[in-house]
Parts: C-alpha cells; sequence; structure tokens
C-alpha cells in the first residue's frame, strides 16, 4: 500500500531522513514513535508531498508519488491525512467541513455528501455538532471532526501526524477511540504519536525512529519487551516504567497502580 | 450655509444633468463605485501574483505595485490624461482617464493587503485543504480568500475609504464631480468659500460614514457566522 524506498531528506544541510526504507502492507496499523527531532513528522508528510524529498522513492498504491504523470491533487484526495493542530476550516461549519473534498475533488452531488457527512459525523460521535462551528468545538471535537473530514474522501490509507499531542488528557481518550475503531474496521493507517498504550493496544508494527534513521520495525510485543537498539531501550525507559507488583508499563507520568493502592490503603 | 444648500444644492449633487454630463456627488459616487469594483478583482488577482512560484508572474506584479506606489495619485492622472489618448489613438473622455487611475493606483494598495491577508493565515489551512485533494485554485477559493479577505476587512475598507476621497483629485483634468461643482459654486459666490468648502466636506464626510457603517456591520454578521451565533 505505502512504500518509502531509500529515502533521504535535508533541510540545507541537515539531514532530517535518512535512507528510509519500510514498507505498510494494506490493513496494516503501523506506529511511528521516537524521540522529537527524530523525523517522524517530517517523514509522514513526505508522503502526500507536503514536504519535498530530496532521494529515494515513496509509493502508494504501487504509483510513484513523484512521477512526472502524477496527479498530485488526485493522490492526495486518496490518502487522508490528520494533522497535529486539527486544522478545520473555521468559516465553514461542520457539515461543510466534511464536505468540501467528496464535492469539490470527489464531484459528488451535495445531496450524496451530506448524506455521506452525516454517516461520518455518527461514526465518531458527533452527528449532535454537524451545524456547529469549529469555533463551538473542543479540541478532541475538533480532531474528531478533521477524522470524519479525512474518511469524507473515502481514502485507502490514512495518516495521522501525531493527533492527540495537542489534546489534553480528558479528550485523548475521545480520539483514541475512534482511531482503534477505524483499525478494528481494517483501515490502512500510519500513525506518528506518543501514546504508548495505544501503540501496544493497536498497532500490527512499531517503528522506531531516530536522527532521521528507522531504528526498530518489529511487533509491539517485541518492542515493548525487548527492544533490540539502545536508542530504543533508552526511550523505552524513559517514556515507560515497570510496575513493582504487577508487572505492566505504565507510561511516565502516571501513578504506578501498586502506589496508588498503597496510596488508597493509608 | 443652508442658504447656499439650497440654491446650489442640485449643482453639487448631480452637476449640470441634464444639460451636460452626469456631475456632482452622484458622479463622485460612480466614479468612485466604478473605481473600487474594477480595481478589488484586479488586486486579488495581483496579490496572488505576488506570492505565485513562477518568477516571471512575481516579477510583473512586483513592479505593478511598486510603480503606482510609488508616484503621487496626481501625476498618475496628468499622467494618463496624455498617455490614453496616444495608446488607444482616440480621445478619451476624461471621466474615463481619471477611472482607469484610480483603477491603477488603488489596485497596487489593495493588492498589498489582500497579499497580507493570505499570508497572515495559518499555514495549516492551506496544507489542510491541498492534503484533501482541493487544487491551488480551489484552495484559494474556498479556503484561503474567504478567510484572507475577512481578516483583512478593516483594512479593505480604510482603502474604499481613501479611494472616494481620492476621486476629489481628478477636478484637475476636468471630470465634473462634487469638488469640481464646489469649485464652480464658490467662483460664483466669491464670498462664502468657508460655507460652501463644508459643504463639500459634508458630502465626502456622508459617503465615508455610510461606507464604514456597511463595513462594520458585515463586519459583526461575518464574526457572529464563525461562532455560530448568526
Amino acid at each position: 500500500m505505502l512504500e518509502f524506498s531509500n529515502v533521504d531528506k535535508w533541510y540545507g544541510d541537515y539531514r532530517a531522513l535518512d535512507g528510509i526504507n519500510a514498507q505498510v502492507a494494506a490493513g496494516e496499523v503501523v506506529v511511528v514513535c521516537g524521540p522529537s527531532g527524530s523525523g517522524k513528522s517530517t517523514m509522514i508528510r513526505t508522503v502526500n508531498r507536503l514536504e519535498p524529498i530530496q532521494g529515494g522513492v515513496i509509493r502508494v498504491e504501487g504509483r510513484d508519488v513523484h512521477d512526472r504523470g502524477c496527479d498530485i491533487n488526485a493522490l492526495r484526495a486518496r490518502i487522508g491525512f490528520v494533522f497535529q493542530q486539527f486544522n478545520l476550516f473555521p468559516h465553514l461549519s461542520v457539515r461543510e467541513n466534511v464536505m468540501l473534498s467528496p464535492v469539490k475533488v470527489g464531484g459528488m452531488r451535495p445531496d450524496e455528501a451530506e448524506a455521506l457527512a452525516r454517516e461520518l459525523l455518527e461514526k465518531v460521535g458527533l452527528a449532535h455538532k454537524i451545524d456547529a462551528m469549529p469555533a463551538n468545538l473542543s479540541g478532541g471535537q475538533q480532531q474528531r471532526v478533521a477524522i470524519a473530514r479525512a474518511l469524507a474522501q473515502r481514502p485507502p490509507i490514512l495518516l495521522f501526524d501525531e493527533p492527540t499531542s495537542a489534546l489534553d488528557p480528558e479528550m485523548v481518550g475521545e480520539v483514541l477511540a475512534v482511531m482503534k475503531q477505524l483499525a478494528r474496521d481494517g483501515m490502512t493507517m500510519l500513525v506518528v504519536t506518543h501514546e504508548m498504550g495505544f501503540a501496544r493496544d493497536v498497532a500490527d508494527r512499531i517503528w522506531f525512529m531516530d536522527q532521521g534513521r528507522i531504528l526498530e520495525d518489529t511487533t509491539p510485543q517485541a518492542f515493548f519487551t525487548a527492544p533490540a537498539h539502545p536508542r530504543a531501550q533508552r526511550f523505552l525507559s524513559d517514556v515507560l516504567r515497570t510496575d513493582d507488583v504487577t508487572g505492566a508499563m505504565v507510561p511516565a507520568g502516571q501513578m504506578a497502580p501498586a502506589a496508588h493502592a498503597a496510596r488508597c490503603a493509608a | 450655509m443652508l442658504d447656499i444648500l439650497h440654491q446650489y444644492g442640485v449643482m453639487f449633487l448631480i452637476g449640470s444633468w441634464p444639460n451636460g454630463p452626469i456631475g456632482g456627488f452622484a458622479a463622485t459616487l460612480i466614479l468612485a463605485g466604478l473605481g473600487l469594483t474594477l480595481s478589488f478583482p484586479i488586486a486579488v488577482v495581483l496579490g496572488l501574483a505576488r506570492l505565485s512560484p513562477i518568477k516571471p508572474v512575481r516579477w510583473a506584479a512586483s513592479a505593478w505595485v511598486i510603480a503606482f506606489r510609488g508616484v503621487p495619485l496626481v501625476m498618475i492622472i496628468f499622467w494618463a490624461y496624455f498617455v490614453v489618448p496616444l495608446l488607444t489613438g482616440t480621445t478619451v473622455p476624461a471621466f474615463l482617464t481619471a477611472l482607469c487611475a484610480i483603477v491603477a493606483y488603488e489596485s497596487a494598495f489593495l493588492a498589498e493587503i489582500v497579499r497580507a491577508g493570505i499570508q497572515g493565515l495559518p499555514g495549516g489551512q492551506t496544507e489542510a485543504a491541498r492534503a484533501s485533494g482541493l487544487s491551488y485554485a480551489q484552495t484559494m477559493r474556498h479556503v484561503v480568500l474567504p478567510q484572507a479577505l475577512t481578516n483583512m476587512l478593516p483594512s479593505l475598507v480604510n482603502q474604499f475609504v481613501s479611494t472616494i476621497k481620492a476621486t476629489s483629485i481628478v477636478y484637475v483634468i476636468g471630470v465634473n464631480e462634487v469638488t469640481f461643482a464646489a469649485q464652480q459654486v464658490n467662483s460664483i459666490e466669491l464670498t462664502h468659500a468657508l460655507q460652501t468648502y463644508l459643504i463639500l466636506a459634508g458630502f465626502y464626510f456622508a459617503a465615508c460614514y455610510a461606507l464604514s457603517q456597511l463595513a462594520q456591520g458585515l463586519e459583526r454578521r461575518l464574526a457572529q457566522r464563525r461562532l455560530g451565533l448568526a
């Protein structure tokens, strides 16, 4: 479905992507994680040419995205992209936001597009907000509308660029729930995220990146229990802690279950 | 002042029509109205051209803006008075000459306002629009320009008001509008210059104030629509 072959990207003298070689098969959910500045967001943005590349080939559905004959707008319509900052269009209602691409790009009739918009907003749990403006919505609601907007393109693949990083912790759950449902429905997804719980529960594979390179490309099971690369080991020890009693991995910043139980008993 | 208005009111309002071309305040409004309706679309195209990745397009638009912003309007009007007949080969009525000069002059300023509006939008808007498959033209039409122009409404109204007042200069080539009418009244009256010109100021103020109020109403409606209160 998606293939990176020796992809290189430079910002002037700074090497942002260094020989990226990886594939995402149809129906797979791949999570990309890594420290800040590792090139995760840059990599995902090269797929639909929001960022140019200086070397290598990126193929979506077998077609080279930088091919001269490639219609960039038709290609982008086949790729759903969800941004960290939501990027809803504030001058359009929720309904109009979701309908814009199917009508203007897909050539769908407005009444069909409206029915599609209703169906997708129902799916993300926001059917009652169809007439609202983005300014009336919370962050989590805006991001769910953004997901519905991407789904309206009926794309075979969805790209998520840190979809929950700009949300406060209470809203992260509602967006992750929508993403988990999409994964269960068989959508091909490439997700850049710091949400390790989501990665462990839903991902088919995890790519760990650092300094523009993919250092690990394994199953979540392998990654969380026995990461091979020392940089990955250091990343996981910073991000997760093992709870003393239950042995469960707890994200840093949360209280370990044993400590929490002790605190409640005291 | 009231008797001047009573006596020459019609001259102020419509000049010597129907015994001559339409003049006075009506002509001012027509000139300003046409000037704005013609220069604004040109300005949007110029503003977009200033941001084009195609070098010749960008340079041509920049040259236009720099040229027309760098010269006083009265110079452009004089210059147009001599150049336009040379270009077209026929005699051109002063009104048309004045209109061309005003359109060229205002389009330069409005183009920069449009460019500022476009550049002031968060980059994520263009990215989200392009990422969903919208072409450059569709992105501009449906996402960028509606927001950019709404954001720049105060600046645009500023320039529109300035245009209405700029039409007062065209009397130098003999266009019969309200300043010309005031001068005619003054040359008849001779001793009531202050009152005559106060009446003239009153006409301009009425037009500019009406436009400002209209714009304020529009701004309020647009803001309420964005908040879902409309």
